[in-house]
């Protein structure tokens, strides 16, 4: 068993047993779902019929039915495809970038946030599939051999890496998050008093019972997904912003934007993960699980990812100045004072001034001021990404070009329509799977569970003197 | 010269350990372990070997990057070379650069699939495969060790697992 600073916060408050984890975690499966779930999730389900009504709509007349034109090609759909992948990597750098590091804070809400990662990566898939115009032709994407020729597709251009790293990231995360979940399958498996469940579960659960054999190869299996979730994670995001950077368009064609979009998604992954979770650990009573030190650690990594995004946004602005290229210039300059310079201000408010009130402790470990500023925060990525797109688009090289864009109501509908689908599976989710990696987290009740942590340190103390 | 095979239950982590500890000691053959969440230390213990599961996604890492290369070479500059932005295509090294992303997502998509297969074929564990626990409390709070030994020395090692911590024994 590893030993653990004291100086450390515990990670499980109160006297915890094994079995109690067990009660704990299974509880919201087991027992009736609260009114507030029901009410949520009718919500929901109304938001993602009338996405799905907008979503046909668009099919049957074609994307025309969008605000987009022939200037602003790109609006609403790619910056909903970007700030729903930029959602979902929070996911992916809680479970496996923090696993390298061995952070056990991750393990109470590793689980929840890769949930997040694959539903969230769900939605921003359907706009990649909506924006090529005729969806029923998507599979033209992937290098299959054609009557044309065979005319391949393009391995030169950034859309199609773009092919791959969604659909790579989107399996392997899926593949990892139910890799992990097998052994509590188990769990509620070999405790459910209903056949059906025991079933259902038991089907799902694929048969796993706990030897020591496959413990350490589900660990080993574990590492390397971890490992190969990294690097995957990054080149994700990185791949999201050659989309841009390898076009000519002024202000999109600079070499910052891999690594301002891999911590612009981070930021905005980690706001998403607090919206969620502490609404769950409210609903689901699990705070003594998802702790205040788990949400000062989250809010500690909104300060940092904030503040590299601020100091991206400082950069882009003084490089297109430095470099001297007057197209350059004006873009930055149409983005702050241009038609949609609110946009721009709602970007640079949200995302570079209201993260740093996270410096005093007092707000960082205040629930209701971070869920507000969790909040803050996905809007503000959302303008961050609108702002990329669509004042740039309405003013390039040619003025003759120039106009103006807005979002029609299918626009609108189809994008309240993933927000509707995101929460129905993110609400299922938590009915019916287990919210925690129990199996994890009773792996460190010893080392870092407040009664072990108390106990040891009392110890010490008695050793010291 | 029956076989006698003992269940015994554990409470905890540490008795658990200390018991596989010393009964591997005396020579005893520990079959299996069966934990509700996995204790490090505890396969060595028992004399599990290493596993070899990361050399697998290693290979099929190698052979998602291959594949990759072969596809493109063949698509892009064998098959039907294209100009595309200026990007030369005369061969493959020359246009290699703009071929990295695809082959790395192609490494990475083989090798996490192919470990995973490999593990969930290497477990036996498939959607409507049997638990294999034999104590349904295994995987909420109990430790199970399962030893399979000669008949006669059943009664050793029984006190030693009691002496050891164990809270229930039985026979199977």
């Amino acid at each position: 068993m590893q030993h653990e600073s004291e100086i450390r916060e515990p990670l499980i408050l109160g006297k915890k047993s094994y079995h109690e984890i067990t009660e704990d975690i299974v509880r919201p499966i087991e027992g009736k779902a609260s009114k507030y779930w029901y009410m949520l999730l009718t919500i929901s389900i109304i938001c993602f019929l009338w996405g799905i009504g907008c979503l046909a709509y668009t099919i049957g007349m074609g994307i025309g039915v969008w605000g987009s034109n022939n200037g602003v090609d790109w609006a609403f759909d790619i910056t909903n495809f970007v700030w729903w992948i930029g959602i979902g990597h929070a996911g992916t750098l809680i479970s496996a970038v923090l696993l390298l590091f061995r952070q056990k804070w991750r393990m109470a809400i590793n689980r929840a946030a890769e949930a997040m990662t694959i539903f969230a990566v769900m939605c921003a898939a359907i706009f990649v599939l909506l924006h090529t115009g005729r969806p029923w032709l998507d599979y033209w994407l992937f290098p299959l051999p054609n009557q044309f020729g065979s005319l391949w597709v393009n391995f030169n251009s950034p859309l199609m890496w773009d092919v791959f790293a969604v659909s790579t990231y989107f399996s392997v995360s899926l593949v990892f998050w139910y890799t992990g979940l097998v052994p509590d399958f188990a769990m509620i498996r070999d405790r459910a008093a209903k056949p059906l469940a025991r079933k259902i579960y038991g089907i799902m659960s694929f048969g796993w019972g706990g030897s020591a054999r496959h413990w350490s190869r589900f660990e080993e299996v574990s590492l390397v997904l971890a490992g190969l979730s990294t690097p995957l994670v990054f080149s994700v995001h990185s791949i999201v912003s050659t989309d841009f950077a390898t076009a000519v368009v002024p202000g999109w064609h600079t070499t910052i934007f891999p690594p301002y979009f891999v911590a612009g998604a981070v930021f905005s992954g980690f706001a998403m993960v607090l919206t969620l979770l502490i609404i769950v650990r409210k609903i689901y009573s699990l705070e003594n699980y998802i702790t205040i030190k788990h949400i000062e650690y989250m809010n500690i990594v909104i300060i940092v990812t904030g503040s590299i995004v601020g100091v991206a946004y400082l950069t882009e602005l003084f490089i297109s100045w430095y470099s001297g290229v007057e197209y350059e210039q004006y873009a930055f300059l149409n983005r702050a004072t241009g038609p949609y310079w609110w946009a721009y201000a709602a970007m640079m408010t949200c995302n570079v001034i209201s993260p740093q009130l996270f410096w005093f402790k007092k707000l960082r470990t205040n629930l209701t001021f971070t869920f507000i500023m969790s909040i803050i925060v996905n809007i503000g990525m959302w303008f961050e990404r609108f702002v990329i797109i669509v004042p740039t688009l309405c003013r390039t090289y040619l003025p003759s070009t120039w106009n103006m864009y807005s979002p029609s109501f299918i626009d609108w509908g189809i994008y309240t329509g993933t927000i509707g689908m995101f929460f129905t599976f993110f609400l299922l989710f938590t009915r019916y799977f287990p919210v925690i990696a129990q199996a994890e987290l009773k792996s460190i009740m010893k080392s870092s569970g407040q009664e072990y942590k108390e106990k040891n340190a009392a110890h010490g103390h008695a050793a010291h003197h | 010269m029956s076989k006698a095979v003992i269940h015994a239950i554990f409470d905890d982590e540490e008795p658990l350990m200390a018991s596989a500890k010393s009964l591997r000691s005396q020579g005893i053959h520990i079959k299996d372990v069966f934990t509700p969440f996995p204790v490090h230390g505890l396969d060595t213990a028992i004399g599990v070997p290493r596993t070899r599961i990361a050399i697998t996604a290693f290979i099929y890492g190698l052979t998602g990057a291959s594949l990759a290369t072969l596809m493109m070479w063949y698509m892009m500059i064998s098959d039907w070379p294209t100009d595309v932005g200026g990007k030369p295509s005369f061969a493959y090294y020359m246009n290699m650069p703009a071929f990295i992303p695809i082959t790395f997502e192609a490494t990475v998509l083989c090798a996490a699939h192919g470990m995973v297969i490999t593990y969930y074929l290497r477990c036996w564990m498939l959607p409507g495969v049997k638990a294999k626990n034999p104590d349904p409390r295994t995987t909420d709070d109990k430790f199970l060790m399962v030893i399979e030994t000669k008949e006669e020395n059943k009664s050793n090692i029984e006190s030693m697992l009691k002496n050891g911590g164990a809270t229930e024994i039985h026979h199977k």
